[in-house]
């Protein structure tokens, strides 16, 4: 498949309110050409509340259904059930923030999973509380400043993949903002299974992160090829290295190339800059031997 | 169909014929019998409807939201502490205008763990836009569960209605039921919102502070609006089914000097209390508070007014003593009694009404 081959339709319009720069917004754009107009999007409080537009304006061409921080999947697990006693095969997409995933969502996204809801949930994930300023959250990285981790973050990001694999979905898979072409596919074919499915997409944030809004694609492609983020599905469990993170494993870029452009991470202290470096390291190593040997 | 059923019970059979698509829930104490039962009925094939177990009230009520707003009938039920970790999403159901109705086995709140009778509970939600009635007997239980789909449903309204019904000395005791053939009581439900795909809209997104008030506003319209519509819905329940109800119960205030008020089976129970008083000579009437969202009018021009309050405000007083004294001009004895299923026999409300001192408050058995 090739990006001309991605439908004209626009499912979010021009008139967003994002910030300039803003790769969430690029990440739903594709994620809503994927899905169709028959397509529902639960959105919990996020950056995505705000980009929409205020009423009574809205820059989105399907149904959004904005709901509580913490209920996304609750309210997609509702939603999906009655579609079903209705007969209509409608697609209902959770559009969630890594605070709304990781943090306040937890509880209901891991129940949702575990009753088998037929939805698929996506988290972009800017690495932090976006929306309200850049405060910390589960996915923020160790050494990553924040409005509440000033001098840097302590301790390290929560591997939410791991904990949406203990739920033995179908399908999940990471994509990252700068491969929009691969967001196109991995969504489509999400949305061919019954049940829960679960994309985790890397959303750069050219405000949060601190770099200059024309970098916010070099950024996504700077995470891949350090492998900070790997590109990878697993479809019945078994994993499949995605194209760019097969060549970046191989031989990633020195991790500095990644955090150097990146106002969070100046002046990273040493010890947590190498325990990056160590982190990076064994889970490259892990998923290479388990895509290897399943 | 006459049978004998638990409160629990009458509220499940009520649901199974009104027949939400969706039913979303979570177990808690004193409730629990009414989701066994739905979900019983939904497994064996006896009711058509989608059983969501969900993993907490939190999204018992999310779910409710996200099967509503598809334009299909939805059902809760919840107790105490569930009502209050859905709090958050009961006001977005009001605020959504989402028709859902909820049955809430009302039960104390800890500390210390007490899954007896009180009504705090509900009362922390009666600023939520939410409808509420107060119910005594597992007949009315029935009864006004069957009226709540319709009146929730009805388009003047579209708000949500809360059925509450007493942990144990409602919800568990047995009393005798007469089941009814609904037919076209409950019309089938029309939300005028309902999404539509063909039709792409926005819910709930960004509104701003000159907007934000006019959905406030139109919440309380229809809030007002909804004392005709369950005037009309409680008329045609007792045209077609023979029993009727009404914002309050009234028993022997015609003539009365003194009325004793109270909600849920107190209220009941209140009219033993005033045989005897009047056996007295005591000019006593009591009046069960049914519906308490939207409050109803009283009529308590010069009575002397005993309000039993199974509730509390810290720092204020008994809750609806305090609602009925914002809307009355009336003397007040205000008896808190019954927290966390305390004991108030009928003998107890006597003395209540015998030994009433206007203008203050008591606390039954603290000394």
């Amino acid at each position: 498949m090739i990006i001309a081959e991605i439908p004209k339709e626009e499912y979010l319009k021009k008139c967003t309110s994002a910030c300039a720069g803003c790769s969430s917004s690029l990440i739903l754009r594709y994620v809503l050409k994927a899905a169709g107009e028959d397509t529902v999007l639960v959105v919990p409080a996020c950056c995505t509340s705000v980009i929409q537009g205020i009423y009574p304006n809205t820059a989105m061409n399907v149904p959004v259904y904005n709901v509580a921080f913490a209920a996304a999947a609750a309210c997609a697990s509702g939603m999906s059930e009655a579609f079903q006693a209705l007969g209509r095969k409608t697609h209902v997409i959770v559009y969630a923030g890594d605070g709304g995933t990781l943090d306040i969502g937890i509880q209901s996204m891991s129940g949702a999973f575990e009753r088998g809801t037929d939805f698929l949930y996506i988290c972009y994930d800017n690495e932090a509380y976006g929306n309200t300023g850049m405060q910390r959250s589960g996915a923020t990285p160790l050494g990553a400043k924040t409005t509440t981790t000033p001098t840097g973050k302590t301790v390290e990001k929560k591997d939410i993949d791991a904990i949406a694999a203990a739920h033995h979905l179908e399908y999940m898979a990471t994509a990252c903002s700068a491969y929009p072409l691969d967001i196109y596919k991995k969504v489509a074919k999400a949305l061919t299974f019954r049940g829960p499915t679960f994309i985790h997409i890397l959303a750069p944030c050219p405000p949060g992160w601190r770099y200059p809004t024309e970098k916010t694609i070099d950024m996504g492609k700077l995470a891949v090829k350090s492998g900070m983020w790997v590109l990878y599905e697993r479809e019945h469990g078994k994993l499949t290295i995605t194209a760019p993170s097969k060549a970046a494993m191989k031989k990633p870029i020195p991790l500095e190339e990644y955090l150097a452009p990146q106002g969070r991470f100046s002046g990273i202290d040493k010890k947590s800059l190498e325990i990056l470096k160590q982190q990076l390291a064994v889970n490259l190593k892990k998923l290479a031997a388990e895509e290897a040997e399943p | 169909m006459k049978k004998i059923a638990t409160g629990n019970k009458a509220i499940a059979e009520a649901v199974k014929q009104a027949l939400p698509a969706v039913v979303a829930a979570y177990p808690i104490t004193p409730q629990t019998e009414i989701v066994e039962t739905i979900a019983d009925y939904v497994t064996s094939g006896q009711m058509k409807s989608r059983y969501i177990p969900v993993e907490s009230e939190h999204s018992a009520m999310a779910a409710c939201i996200g099967a509503g707003i598809t334009g299909v009938r939805t059902f809760t039920a919840t107790s105490a502490h569930g009502l209050l970790y859905m709090h958050e999403m009961t006001n977005w159901a009001a605020g959504a205008r989402l028709p859902i109705v909820m049955a809430n086995v009302n039960r104390s709140l800890g500390p210390g763990w007490n899954i007896w009778a009180e009504h705090t509970d509900a009362l922390q939600e009666r600023d939520t836009g939410w409808l509420q009635v107060y119910v005594s007997t597992v007949q009315e239980a029935y009864d006004t569960t069957l009226m709540a789909f319709r009146i929730a449903e009805h388009n003047d309204v579209l708000l949500p209605v809360m059925v509450n019904l007493d942990g144990f000395s409602l919800s568990h005791i047995m009393q005798p039921l007469d089941t009814v053939e609904p037919g076209d009581f409950i019309p089938p439900i029309h939300l005028p919102h309902a999404i539509d795909t063909k039709n792409p809209a926005g819910y709930g997104g960004l509104t701003g502070p000159d907007q934000h008030f006019r959905f406030r506003w139109e919440i309380e319209r229809s809030m007002r609006d909804s004392v005709k519509v369950i005037a009309a819905t409680e008329k045609d329940f007792a045209d077609r089914f023979g029993r009727s109800y009404g914002p309050t119960e009234e028993y022997r205030c015609e003539d009365a000097d003194v009325i004793l008020i109270a909600i849920g089976t107190l209220g009941k129970e209140a009219e033993v209390a005033i045989d005897i008083l009047r056996k007295e000579g005591i000019k006593a009437g009591s009046m069960r508070l049914r519906w308490f969202r939207p409050f109803p009018k009283l009529n308590l021009a010069g009575k002397e007014v005993v309000v039993i309050d199974r509730d509390y405000s810290f720092g204020y007083g008994g809750i609806v003593a305090h609602e009925i004294k914002a809307k009355n001009r009336c003397e007040m004895y205000s008896v808190i009694a019954g927290l966390g299923g305390q004991e108030v026999t009928y003998d107890d409300m006597v003395e209540f009404v015998r030994q009433r001192r206007m203008g203050e408050e008591f606390w039954f058995g603290v000394t």
